[in-house]
């Protein structure tokens, strides 16, 4: 009777380990691989066979298609430079310079990867759009409300992310530090 | 007491055998991946162009909405394929996914070096059935290798501002994607 009470404890510790340790796997990422630079942070061999099992397990749970190396690469960001989670009432300023690349666009997802509904219909920038200072580097403004230069509206949500994809570059699978791949930086500027 | 303690140290070994297990057994038994998306929306072995992404309606989770993007969702079952695609006058992409999503082989028009990108896909064994000498003469010939029988061909041609999205649709529109029957 007890080996019978203790196997099932111990197989219902495992059923909920196991599976625990999947979820939180796939809905808080994991650090294989991961190149971080400042709040950002890319997966570059998540765009080659050399791909990681949970890597593989998200592609495959998501249906998303990852950016193909010899395409470009993505770097994601939920957090600005403080480490504070973006918040869609607030505002957050990115500025500064992106590496080498023949074209990026930054874009704002919710958690799921939906665009972010606003009323003027603008989802995200590519780099031919910026307005650029006389230096070559821009400030992009992501608020609420309609603001002047270049804007991206948030819609108000609660959460998103920033996507920032670079397109035949040499940043990737051998980039490992900012000297690299200089990242814009991100600022959170005013909170209602 | 250490009974119990057997018992979870059980419980905490198998746990990782589970967790393992899920991770590696997720991409064969998912039902919302990539390919499967598609599958109602695409047919096989031709070039479809996807809808621009809006919050509403996008095809796939995090698309990129400056991208015209068209899928060829193939099967080499019977033979290989010729994909055929001309490049925009911004940026233009070819990326391979095998059947649960793995990036395999990525180009852009400037490592294709051509006005047109033109691509032979095919499995390995289909490869190995090609005549010897034809391996050599065509040397300029891009042959990819596809690790699974399906698959995903996604082209991708950018749009630099939202005015400029209907010429690179139009430029996806010409890409072709057919049967290129092997000879013998």
């Amino acid at each position: 009777m007890q080996s019978l009470l203790g196997s099932f404890f111990t197989f219902v510790l495992a059923a909920a380990l196991g599976l625990g340790a999947t979820w939180l796997s796939l809905n808080r990422g994991t650090a294989f691989g991961a190149v971080a630079i400042g709040a950002w942070t890319a997966w570059p061999k998540t765009g080659t066979t050399d791909i990681d099992p949970y890597a593989r397990a998200l592609v495959a749970r998501t249906g998303r298609l990852p950016v193909g190396s010899g395409d470009g690469v993505a770097f994601e960001a939920r957090v600005d430079d403080n480490g504070k989670t973006f918040d869609g009432r607030c505002d957050v300023v990115v500025s500064g310079t992106t590496p080498p690349a023949r074209f990026w666009t930054l874009t704002l997802y919710d958690p799921d990867g939906r665009l972010l509904a606003n009323s003027v219909n603008r989802y995200g920038f590519t780099s031919q759009e910026i307005v650029r200072r006389a230096d070559g580097t821009f400030e992009v403004v992501i608020a609420p409300r309609a603001r002047a230069g270049n804007w991206l509206p948030t819609g108000g949500v609660d959460r998103y992310m920033l996507v920032l994809r670079l397109y035949d570059t040499p940043v990737g699978v051998g980039t490992r530090t900012g000297r690299d791949a200089p990242m814009p930086a991100i600022a959170r500027g005013a909170c209602p | 007491m250490i009974r119990l303690a057997l018992w979870i140290l059980g419980g905490i070994l198998l746990g990782g055998i589970v967790h393992l297990a899920t991770v590696l057994v997720l991409p064969r038994t998912a039902t919302q991946d990539a390919y499967l998306r598609l599958t109602p929306l695409t047919p096989v072995n031709a070039v479809a162009p996807l809808p621009v992404p809006t919050p509403d309606t996008a095809v796939l989770p995090f698309m990129d909405p400056a991208f015209a993007v068209a899928v060829c969702r193939y099967d080499l079952s019977e033979t290989p394929l010729k994909l055929t695609a001309p490049v925009s006058q911004a940026y233009t992409s070819v990326s391979f996914y095998t059947r649960f999503g793995v990036a395999y082989y990525a180009i852009n028009d400037r490592a294709a070096g051509r006005r047109v990108i033109e691509l032979e896909l095919m499995t390995a064994a289909q490869r190995s059935r090609l005549p010897e000498d034809e391996e050599v003469t065509a040397a300029d010939r891009l042959i990819v290798e596809s690790p699974t029988l399906t698959g995903l061909v996604v082209l991708r041609a950018l749009s630099p501002e939202p005015g400029s999205m209907p010429l690179a649709r139009g430029v996806l529109a010409a890409a072709q994607c057919r049967p290129n029957p092997q000879e013998g």
